[in-house]
């Protein structure tokens, strides 16, 4: 029922003047409370707006701030809510004229995009790093106009006038919203929407880093292109999934590959069930999935746009994107493409291979902190993609509960990395980080606990979840899968463990970085990234058990 | 009465346990404690002993059950006790001379400011060694195999100040790990072929299982016993030994750790009885290792080096015995009964002549002593009488039955083993009459010590020469008590069997033989050191004395075959190490790094380049989708 009500508003709302009598419509009906998430997010990021326009430069940084974080924690009260209330299991359905899924993945990442979003907030509102800078003038990540060209008289003054550039708060929940939706969309155009409402925002937020301003715009128009680009392929297969199906519904569409509905759109007599539209549609899909995700080689992104961005943005983007994109890549695979299994899987099954190695391996040679993490983000998608290719029950699972403790390390790893400053602003030059261990310990240790969790040692969350991918991935059939992840976990755990030996066993350079000393905003953020990579990783059962609870799609 | 046992194990554990833990507020009684406990152990012994005597012989074997220690599925092991003849002859022989040994160190070890130390080993020797001779099974046998090996480390480097003691204490572990290795593979062995370690069934087991497994079992066992009690190949910790206490030495010479190896064959007799192979590798080390001792034996100037070989020797008579079967097992177990009483005299003779000679220990600094210690020189005489086996004394009645059963073994294997051993007893009366000679006869040759202190002899005090009197008793009268109306055979033959063999020869030519060697021996000792002046300084001697001297070359064997070989093998293995292992090792990094440094030029920051590659993956994506298809 759902696939032809959205063909309908599809069509009417493409101008469409319609003959039917007046009475014939009905009117959509839409979940309010289902969707409660989603709208309060995107309803504050309206009022943010708003703050920008009516409220005193003065206090809109604090309004912003509490704003921001009231919504995020409302909403995820929200997901809670709805799981508490069965929506994740027996209530699960398909919401809002069947263009959203409320189920247990859904909630599971909705619930976990929000949680790092908000602890990744925190550091968007850190304003004591610079001490250097400190005084009359407020320092945070963010430029003080983003529209001043750099290095001219208006940025200068801008500065001067101690602008700060708060409009990133709005544009982090808009960006969230879009999250939100993207992994429990259940059509084709609500995915696509989803997909534009939350890149357009990061593409911003890119853009306004407060140092290395041209490497930031930079970063940001490459993003940008490549993520046009991107997108350009996905409207293109949805286009020609619509031509094989003749709907954009996940539902109608894989009753149509599988064979159940045989009844034909006479408009598109000739394309529905042209298997060649299918396979080219579905595979250009995963481009625009896989570009998300930043697997290998739609991946050349990845490490210009996270040392470009300003480390909080990374640090949020590396987090809830992947948890966005992989979401909405499971729910395609595993609800519209299940019947193309035979065809898309040694596809993967190549894509995971050379993910997880060439990202490894490539960030064997790496000398910047950022760009090593924007590699190892890589082969971590890798990792799960290997998970996705399980096609088994506790694929699902492993993979969200991957992602859950994935998230929390990297959004702690780039909040350390915001303390270690020289004159430049944040040191992210390996070479600065020589015997950091000697002079801070605490921050030292702390980034190698998470340095640790990406490696995938035990008693940390990094390898609860590398255990439970590979596992699953195991016993899915995949065992080739896991022998060629077991070795670029080898081949990472090289690079993670330098950096630990560099940090503890080098001398310290004279003219090193120092660590600032962090707001509590940071700390909470780092403290919260530490605990959650050890509690997952010390006693991972209950939320094993909670993801494998979550694992099922609605169909 | 089953109850006693764990208290006879229980008495000098304690004993170990309070001296050595107990810190230095028990220096001033700790050797009275020990002593005591280990007194109480013996008594408990004779107690049982008594009990024992009054049952009838079918049903003389107690069972004590502790715990269940390992209670594992398919996997059980207790800590149960089994005290039969067997085991009660070492427990009275363990404790008996034990007790006398733990008297004699009271006033030997007056001066050692860490006695109580001391004593708190000697109680765990003891202790290990009835947990050895009593267990019920082989892996808790091979409890108080190990803690025996610890206790005799703890002992031999007692003075670790010495670097002597220090470098000895460690060769006789090490040498011992080897025989230890022995033991735990036939315990494995045993288990993957029986299922069980419990004498009992295993030692019932050996008929329905094949020759082949018997056989490993029985040389793995064997290379267990050539490691604590020192016979061919793995001797050669035995005369380093020496350098611990007297007292020690006496111990581990007489009462356990060399008898550790006799008991083991003998219990296992039935799997011995059953591979007949493995029984001709025993007797093979024990003739070898008789003559071996015996000669080495001849040529040392060192009074307790003598002895060490003058031991291996009869171990080797022992171990002879054990090898020949039934025919052979009692009197393995007689001999070692009296050589533990005449071994340990002998022993302790050695000690209070050391302690009345500076501790001094060459015998060419010695002579003429018999006027200054009478008591040493008259116990020392009997214990010197028994080993050479003079009539009537303990030594000939053991001895003599043993080459007998040797002969009784039958065909030209019979002829060569009595043979053997005939020529052993000559060697002995040789080297022991030496002894004899040196120390307390002809001209005083004493040199003053390093510090330039003349000697001034003199008797040992009471708590030395009691011991020694005890001992010398025993040597006179052990042997003939035990033979008369074949007192010993009767006692022990319902747990080891016996068998008469058929010897070619007279119990009277036997004898009439061993009386003519013996004289033969004396009279040669006589010739070389009574009759001319013996010179301080020892003469260089013959290619075979110098071979002995340096105990027949078994250090140069061990260095040149093992060390030599096994620091080859390290380096080799080293180099392998280095270029092949870590050769793939750091290859594979460095073409990883390789790869990665040319992987990382196609990110080239251009995004043109990087939508190229969105659109080459794309298009491979669709083109692989569409062949997957497509085949």
């Amino acid at each position: 029922m759902s696939a032809t009500a959205v063909h309908s508003l599809w069509t009417m709302a493409g101008g469409v003047t319609s003959t039917a009598p007046v009475e014939k419509f009905k009117a959509p009906v839409i979940e309010y409370t289902q969707l409660a998430p989603v709208l309060i997010v995107i309803g504050v990021a309206v009022v943010g707006v708003l703050v920008e326009a009516f409220v005193p430069r003065r206090a809109r940084y604090y309004t912003q701030v509490f704003l921001t974080v009231v919504a995020l924690a409302a909403a995820f009260a929200a997901v809670v809510g709805l799981a508490a209330g069965g929506y994740g299991t027996t209530k699960a359905h398909i919401a809002a004229m069947g263009a959203i899924a409320i189920d247990g993945p859904t909630l599971f990442l909705q619930g976990t995009i929000l949680l790092t979003s908000l602890v990744a907030v925190f550091t968007f509102a850190e304003r004591r790093l610079d001490p250097a800078a400190h005084g009359k003038h407020v320092v945070d990540s963010f430029a003080a106009q983003a529209a001043s060209v750099p290095g001219s008289d208006s940025e200068k003054a801008a500065v001067r006038a101690g602008f700060t550039t708060t409009e990133v708060f709005p544009l982090v929940l808009f960006s969230v919203a879009g999250m939100l939706v993207f992994p429990a969309a259940n059509d084709l155009l609500t995915l696509f929407v989803a997909l534009e409402v939350f890149s357009l925002p990061l593409y911003l937020l890119c853009a306004v880093a407060r140092r290395k301003r041209l490497m930031s715009q930079e970063a940001a128009v490459k993003y940008f292109l490549l993520g046009a680009f991107s997108s350009a392929f996905l409207l293109f297969g949805i286009a020609l999934l619509y031509g094989y199906a003749g709907s954009v519904s996940y539902a109608t569409i894989a009753n149509v590959v599988n064979g159940s509905v045989t009844q034909i759109d006479p408009a598109l007599a000739d394309t529905m069930g042209n298997d060649a539209l299918l396979l080219i549609g579905g595979a250009m899909i995963l481009t625009g999935l896989l570009f998300k995700v930043g697997a290998v080689p739609f991946h050349m992104w990845t490490p210009d746009v996270y040392q470009g961005a300003p480390t909080p943005v990374t640090g949020f983007m590396a987090a809830a994107t992947k948890v966005a994109a992989f979401g909405a890549l499971l729910r395609l695979l595993y609800v519209v493409l299940p019947g193309l299994a035979w065809d898309w899987r040694p596809v993967m099954w190549a894509v995971a291979i050379i993910t997880m190695l060439g990202g490894a391996i490539v960030a064997i040679t790496q000398t910047d902190i950022k760009r090593l993490l924007a590699y190892s983000s890589i082969a971590h998608a890798g990792f799960i993609l290997a998970g996705v290719i399980a096609t088994t029950p506790d694929g699902i699972s492993s993979v969200l509960f991957y992602l859950g403790a994935y998230s929390f390390v990297t959004v702690g790893a780039f909040a350390v990395v915001t303390l270690v400053r020289d004159a430049g602003g944040e040191a992210t030059h390996l070479s600065k980080w020589a015997g950091l261990g000697r002079r801070s310990p605490l921050v030292a240790a702390v980034f190698a606990v998470f340095l640790l969790a990406f490696a995938g040692i035990p008693l940390t969350s990094g390898f609860s979840g590398k255990f439970a991918v590979f596992k699953a991935a195991a016993d899915g059939g995949a065992g080739g899968l896991v022998v060629v992840g077991v070795i670029s976990s080898a081949i990472a755990a090289f690079f993670y463990i330098r950096v630990i030996v560099l940090m503890f066993f080098s001398e310290p350079k004279a003219d090193g970085p120092t660590v600032a000393v962090p707001s509590p905003l940071t700390m909470t953020t780092i403290a919260v990234g530490v605990a959650v990579t050890l509690v997952l990783g010390l006693a991972p059962q209950y939320f094993l058990d909670l993801a494998s609870q979550a694992g099922v799609f609605v169909r | 009465m089953e109850n006693l046992i764990a208290l006879l194990v229980a008495a000098p554990l304690l004993g170990a346990a309070v001296l050595l833990c107990g810190g230095r507020r028990l220096d001033r009684a700790g050797h009275w404690l020990g002593t005591l406990l280990a007194a109480v152990s013996f008594v408990i012994g004779v107690v049982l002993f008594l009990d024992m005597l009054g049952k009838g012989a079918e049903d003389r074997t107690l069972h004590q059950k502790l715990f269940s220690w390992i209670p594992v599925e398919g996997f059980q092991a207790d800590v149960a006790f089994q005290l039969d003849q067997l085991s009660m002859t070492f427990v009275l022989l363990i404790t008996g001379v034990g007790t006398l040994i733990h008297i004699y160190s009271i006033g030997y070890m007056e001066h050692d400011e860490r006695r109580r130390r001391f004593f708190g080993y000697l109680n765990l020797f003891l202790a290990a060694m009835l947990i050895l001779v009593v267990a019920d099974n082989y892996l808790l046998l091979y409890v108080g195999w190990e803690g025996v090996g610890l206790a005799s480390y703890l002992l031999i480097g007692f003075w670790q100040h010495k670097p002597s003691a220090a470098t000895a204490a460690k060769k006789a572990f090490l040498v011992n790990r080897v025989g230890d290795m022995g033991l735990s593979i036939a315990i494995m062995l045993m288990f993957t072929t029986f299922g069980t370690f419990a004498f009992g069934p295993v030692l019932a087991a050996t008929g329905e299982t094949s020759e082949g497994k018997l056989t490993a079992i029985g040389l793995m066992l064997l290379l267990a016993a050539c490691g604590k009690s020192a016979q061919v190949p793995l001797q050669s910790w035995l005369g380093d030994a020496m350098e611990g206490p007297t007292p020690v030495s006496a111990l581990i010479h007489a009462a356990t750790m060399v008898t550790a190896g006799v008991y083991l064959i003998v219990r296992s007799g039935a799997i011995f009885n059953a591979a007949p192979d493995a029984q001709l590798a025993v007797v093979v080390v024990g003739a070898v290792t008789l003559l071996f001792g015996a000669i080495v034996g001849c040529a040392k100037d060192d009074i307790k080096k003598a002895l060490a070989g003058s031991t291996m020797s009869q171990i080797g008579y022992m171990i002879l015995a054990a090898g020949l079967g039934p025919i052979g097992y009692v009197f393995a177990i007689m001999h070692l009964v009296t050589h533990g009483f005449f071994k340990a005299g002998l022993f302790l003779g050695a000690g209070s002549v050391m302690h009345g000679m500076n501790d001094e220990v060459d015998m060419r600094k010695f002579g003429g002593l018999r006027k200054y210690m009478p008591v040493t020189f008259i116990t020392f005489g009997l214990g010197y009488l028994a080993i050479i086996g003079f009539p009537g004394l303990s030594g000939f009645f053991s001895k003599d039955k043993i080459i007998e059963a040797a002969f009784a073994k039958g065909g030209t294997e019979g002829w060569i083993l009595g043979s053997v051993a005939l020529l052993g007893a000559a060697i002995t009366a040789f080297y022991m009459t030496r002894v004899m000679l040196l120390t307390f006869f002809g001209e005083k040759r004493w040199q003053p010590d390093a510090e330039g202190h003349q000697p001034h002899p003199h008797e040992s005090p009471k708590s030395m020469t009691i011991p020694m009197i005890v001992l010398a008793f025993g040597s006179v009268f052990a042997g003939g008590f035990f033979s008369i109306g074949d007192r010993f055979l009767n006692w022990l033959e319902p747990v080891t069997g016996h068998s008469h063999g058929h010897a070619p020869i007279g119990a009277a030519t036997v004898t009439a033989a061993t009386m003519v060697v013996l004289v033969i021996g004396v009279a040669i000792a006589w010739a070389m050191y009574g009759r001319k002046p013996v010179p301080v300084v020892a003469p260089r001697g013959s290619l075979l004395t110098r071979a002995a001297r340096r105990d027949l070359l078994q250090d140069d064997f061990n260095h040149v075959v093992l060390v030599r070989g096994g620091e080859h093998l390290t380096r080799s293995l080293v180099y392998v190490d280095h270029t092949l292992v870590d050769g793939v090792v750091n290859g594979t990094a460095a073409s990883m790094g390789g790869l990665s440094g040319r992987l990382r030029k196609l990110q080239n920051g251009y995004a043109r380049s990087y939508a190229v590659s969105m659109f080459g993956g794309t298009a491979v994506l669709i083109a692989a989708t569409l062949l997957m298809r497509a085949v």
